[in-house]
Formats: C-alpha cells, sequence, structure tokens
C-alpha cells in the first residue's frame, strides 16, 4: 500500500503534527514500506475464523462502582504548561 | 407536514441523545461523577490521559446501559466491543474518545409515543453505546486562554441513536419526553438536561412526501426539550425556503442560537473529522453472561406504558388521566398511595389538578411535596365520611400546602366540620326564605333561583352546611 503526500500531510493535520513540504515525501515513503510490510498479513487467507482480540485467555476485567480515585488536582495540573483557577489553561478554541 | 410555496414538504428527523449513566465512578476509572465539583478535582490520571494509565471498565455502567436496553425493548448483543474515536481538542486529553462504533452494547429496540390525537406511533431505536464524556471548555474566562475542566472527562455516556422516524418538532419533543421518562423509570439516568445529564444532537431533512429522503442537517448539542423543538420547526422551515428558492441542502453540522431562535453552520474547518476508529487495544471485548441479562430483566421495574394500561384497568381511570400520572414514577407512588381504600378517580383529581397547580405554583417537585400522599388521604377520608364538604375541602387543601398540617386539625381547629343537623339547616333556609320573597316568587317560572338560595343557606353557615342536605329541603319547601 502506498500513501501520497497529500494523504501524509492530511494524517499529520489530523494529529496536529507540523510538517514541513520537504518531510513529507520522506515520510510517505517510510509510511509505504512499513504499510506493504504490515499488508502481507492480508495475503492470509481468514475465511471463516473470528477476529482475535487477545491472545491470553482472559476476559475483560471490571471494576466495582466505587470512588477510589480523584482529589488530587494539584497532581494532575501539575505538569500543564499553563494552570489557573484550578483549570487547564490552552490557547482559546472558539466556536 | 409543512405546507411550503410550492407544496406540502415532510420533515424526517432522527434524534442522537447522549444520557449520562447514574453512577459513583467514571466508565473507566475510580474518580467520581457528582455535579458541580471544584474544577478537576474529580480526575484520576486515566481521565487527564496520563501515559501508560489504562481503563478498567465500571460494571455498573455496564449494567446501567443493558437495563436501558432491555428498557427500549432492545437486543442486548452479548459480545460488544470498544473503539477508540480519534478527535483533537483540549477537553479531549487523550486525543481520542473510548466508544463503540460497529459492535455496539445494544441493537434495534423501539419506544412507544403517545400522539395528541391519541394514537400511538412506535420509534424505531437503532443502538445505544457505551461511550466516555469529554471535558468541559469554558471559553470566556479569560481574554486569551480557554479554561479546561476534566471532572465530566470520562463519565459514562448512552448514545441512544433514533431511526429517523420523527415527523415534526413536536413528535421530536414527545420523544425525548418519553425516554426521559423511561431513563428515570430505570433509574440509569437522572434526565436532568440543565446539567447536561442528557443531550441531544437533531438529525434533520426534508422531502417531498413519498420521495427518498432528502439531505440532512445535524443540530449539535441541545440541551432542553424546548429547544430542540424549535431547532427542528427552524432547520425545517430553512432547508424548504432555501430549496423553494432553487438552492440545495448541503450536509452540514449546525448549532441552534438559542438567543435568536436560528440555526446557523459551524465553522467547517471545526467539523472537518476523520475519526478514526478502530479498536481499542487497551480493552478486550465485552462478553456478557446471558444469565446476568436474564436475571436484569427479570428485575426491570414496571414501565410507564405499562404502569399506565394498568391504572386504566384496575382503577378504570381515563387513558388522559393515567397518563399523567405516569410520566414520573414518583407520582405514580404517589396516586398508588393515596388510592389504595380510596376512590380512585377522586384521588386521581386530587392529584392532577390541585395538588400539581399547588407544587406548580410553588416550585417544588411531588419528592418535596408539602403535603404526603397519607395527609391527602385523609382529607379526601373526611369528605367521604360526610365530615366536611367538598368546597370545604379545598381551603383545608390550600392550608395543607401552607403549613403541612393534617387535615383533621385544620378541620377541628378552624371548626370546618360540616353541618349536618337537619333542624340547624332547616333554619337557616327558612330564614333565607323569610328573607327573599320576591326570589320565591320566580321559583316556578325559573327553578334556577334554587341555586341563588343555595350561596344564601351557604353563606349563612360559614359554607358548612351539607350541601345535599341544603338542596333538597330548598326544593322541597320551594315546590310545596
Amino acid at each position: 500500500m502506498a500513501l501520497d503526500k497529500a494523504t501524509v500531510a492530511r494524517i499529520a493535520t489530523l494529529a496536529r503534527i507540523r510538517l514541513s513540504d520537504d518531510e513529507l515525501a520522506p515520510l510517505a515513503a517510510e509510511l509505504s514500506h512499513i504499510l506493504t510490510w504490515i499488508g502481507r498479513l492480508n495475503e492470509v487467507d481468514t475465511t471463516g475464523v473470528a477476529p482475535l482480540a487477545s491472545v491470553a485467555a482472559v476476559s475483560l476485567p471490571m471494576r466495582d462502582d466505587t470512588v477510589t480515585d480523584g482529589n488530587c488536582a494539584d497532581a494532575i495540573l501539575g505538569n500543564a504548561p499553563v494552570a489557573a483557577k484550578g483549570f487547564f489553561a490552552v490557547p482559546k478554541v472558539v466556536e | 407536514m409543512i405546507e411550503g410555496r410550492t407544496g406540502a414538504w415532510e420533515v424526517v428527523i432522527g434524534l442522537e441523545v447522549h444520557a449520562q449513566v447514574i453512577a459513583e465512578a467514571k466508565l473507566f476509572s475510580g474518580a467520581a461523577t457528582a455535579f458541580g465539583a471544584a474544577p478537576n478535582s474529580q480526575v484520576s490520571t486515566v481521565d487527564a490521559a496520563f501515559p501508560g494509565m489504562l481503563p478498567v471498565l465500571n460494571r455498573h455502567c455496564v449494567e446501567q446501559a443493558v437495563r436501558t436496553g432491555l428498557g427500549l425493548d432492545a437486543a442486548i448483543n452479548l459480545v460488544s466491543v470498544f473503539a477508540r474515536k480519534n478527535y483533537f481538542y483540549p477537553d479531549l486529553p487523550a486525543g481520542y474518545q473510548i466508544s463503540q462504533y460497529e459492535q455496539p452494547l445494544v441493537g434495534h429496540g423501539q419506544v412507544s409515543l403517545d400522539l395528541p390525537d391519541g394514537s400511538t406511533r412506535t420509534v424505531g431505536i437503532t443502538r445505544l453505546h457505551l461511550e466516555q464524556d469529554a471535558g468541559k471548555s469554558l471559553h470566556d474566562q479569560h481574554p486569551r486562554d480557554t479554561y479546561v475542566d476534566l471532572n465530566r472527562a470520562g463519565i459514562g455516556l448512552m448514545e441512544i441513536v433514533s431511526e429517523p422516524d420523527l415527523r415534526s418538532g413536536e413528535e421530536a419533543g414527545l420523544y425525548l419526553r418519553k425516554l426521559r421518562s423511561i431513563l428515570r423509570y430505570l433509574g440509569t439516568c437522572d434526565g436532568n438536561m440543565e446539567e447536561g445529564s442528557l443531550r441531544c444532537d437533531c438529525n434533520v431533512s426534508v422531502r417531498r412526501p413519498g420521495e427518498p429522503y432528502g439531505t440532512r442537517c445535524e443540530i449539535k448539542n441541545l440541551n432542553s426539550v424546548r429547544f430542540a423543538m424549535q431547532a427542528i420547526d427552524y432547520e425545517a422551515r430553512r432547508q424548504i425556503e432555501l430549496i423553494e428558492g432553487g438552492g440545495t441542502v448541503a450536509q452540514e453540522t449546525r448549532l441552534f442560537d438559542t438567543a435568536r431562535g436560528v440555526t446557523r453552520p459551524m465553522r467547517s474547518k471545526e467539523h472537518d473529522y476523520d475519526y478514526r476508529y478502530f479498536p481499542d487495544p487497551d480493552l478486550l471485548p465485552l462478553i456478557l453472561d446471558p444469565d446476568w441479562v436474564a436475571q436484569m430483566r427479570a428485575e426491570l421495574p414496571e414501565l410507564p406504558d405499562a404502569k399506565r394500561a394498568r391504572f386504566v384497568s384496575q382503577y378504570g381511570l381515563p387513558p388522559a388521566d393515567a397518563m399523567v400520572l405516569v410520566t414520573e414514577r414518583a407520582t405514580a407512588d404517589y396516586f398508588e398511595t393515596l388510592a389504595k381504600g380510596r376512590d380512585a378517580k377522586a384521588a386521581a383529581n386530587w392529584v392532577i389538578g390541585d395538588l400539581f397547580g399547588a407544587l406548580n405554583r410553588k416550585g417544588m417537585t411531588i419528592e418535596h411535596s408539602p403535603v404526603a400522599a397519607a395527609q391527602l388521604g385523609a382529607l379526601i377520608d373526611l369528605i367521604a365520611d360526610g365530615t366536611i364538604s367538598g368546597r370545604i375541602a379545598k381551603d383545608v387543601f390550600a392550608e395543607m400546602v401552607e403549613t403541612g398540617a393534617d387535615p383533621g386539625a385544620i378541620v377541628a381547629a378552624k371548626g370546618l366540620r360540616q353541618v349536618t343537623d337537619a333542624g340547624a339547616i332547616e333554619a337557616a333556609v327558612d330564614a333565607a326564605l323569610a328573607a327573599h320573597p320576591a326570589q320565591v316568587a320566580q321559583y316556578a317560572a325559573n327553578p334556577k333561583v334554587l341555586g341563588f338560595f343555595v350561596g344564601q343557606v351557604m353563606k349563612a353557615t360559614g359554607g358548612k352546611a351539607n350541601p345535599a342536605l341544603v338542596n333538597e329541603l330548598l326544593r322541597r319547601k320551594l315546590g310545596g
């Protein structure tokens, strides 16, 4: 599977990663290479085989509905580049 | 059906409702869900998407969603899969929302609507799935910054998607109210639209009757039934005028401006999403034990439709009255306590008329009624055994609403006991007749004069005379 420069630019936009024009072509080549390699899995005939969610024979663990966490706003905000009045502060997003 | 300049148009509406699951903790973390806490005080490192933190599913949220599915008469999928819905926004710290996509927890179901003309209409439910709520962005607290509170981030939501079966803003309103009623009966969502526990996106399109669906617009984030109805009516009109003016409807996401009552497009770049759903590798498929589902089905409470049917058959209530009584479970419970061993129609009339009127005036809910069901029951008993008249009962009720006192105490304290002593009433009747000879003379030609004399006797006895006795005596004396 080959990705063109436009597709790479779009993926970068969706992920909010800024790429310069001259980065697009090498990335398109690298990503295409990875996808081609992974794409070999498509050659396996999986007709009638159920999707495999995990190789471990465990079921989804669940928790009880009790409050066991929280009340740590300072720790949560500790790594924020900017915080004010208990909130994360980010450049204004307007709609 | 809406009449345009060039003929009739049919409006087609489907709703996506986001209902907050009633649970103590969040969908995938142990942080609390209570409304109104200090910013970021109910956030765990999972909710804030710190690296390496893993989600662990809240069993009760699953149970709530399954019970809701059962209440919507829907198919429960014993295998469902959580998927990541990827988009970028500051109040979504992980950069994706854990949702369900191709394999939701609940499949097709239905809700029955009661239309004003007495008919019913079945609205299909397409699906219900569990997903995380996002955080809250505040845009008006700082000139250059948006403030983000993650308390809401990660709270469990049920997204309930309807088929495009609704045909007017009014029907959409009925659907939302019915859905809210069912959720509240089940105790799976409190339905509080002001606090955002129930939010709605409306998909609206128009077409000529019999033609295929037109292009739809999605109106996002409506937080009241009234706004949803207004937004739909406006949007349908807008699309009809656009098409009749030679234009075409563009598929887009719009917002409802509640102040001006109009919808307007969101800026197109911001909803240029490509969600790139894929199964969440942090979570295994959710596999339900059929016995667990069967047990939940067996333990479902009686729901509004079933309760209404029972109220009609068991108590002989008119369907319209029964519908009013069953909308809220608390009202239905109040009525049943009141009706036990009493005249059910009288009980219904007191609840729907006097009690609702008093609660409305005081801005109270029936859960906090100043008059308990047992007290109102005692009042009805006082009328039934002839202690007070129905007219005096209204005064006693008004006093009960203000003071919360028992009706027996009010009747005793104010001397409101009905006069049933025939001698005393006869004296009052004789006095009234003697005082108004002219009206007595009119009686033969105009029997309505009887009402005048009833009024006179009531006035003389402070309203305490037994009305049946007064009427009987007057008729005998005037006629004879």
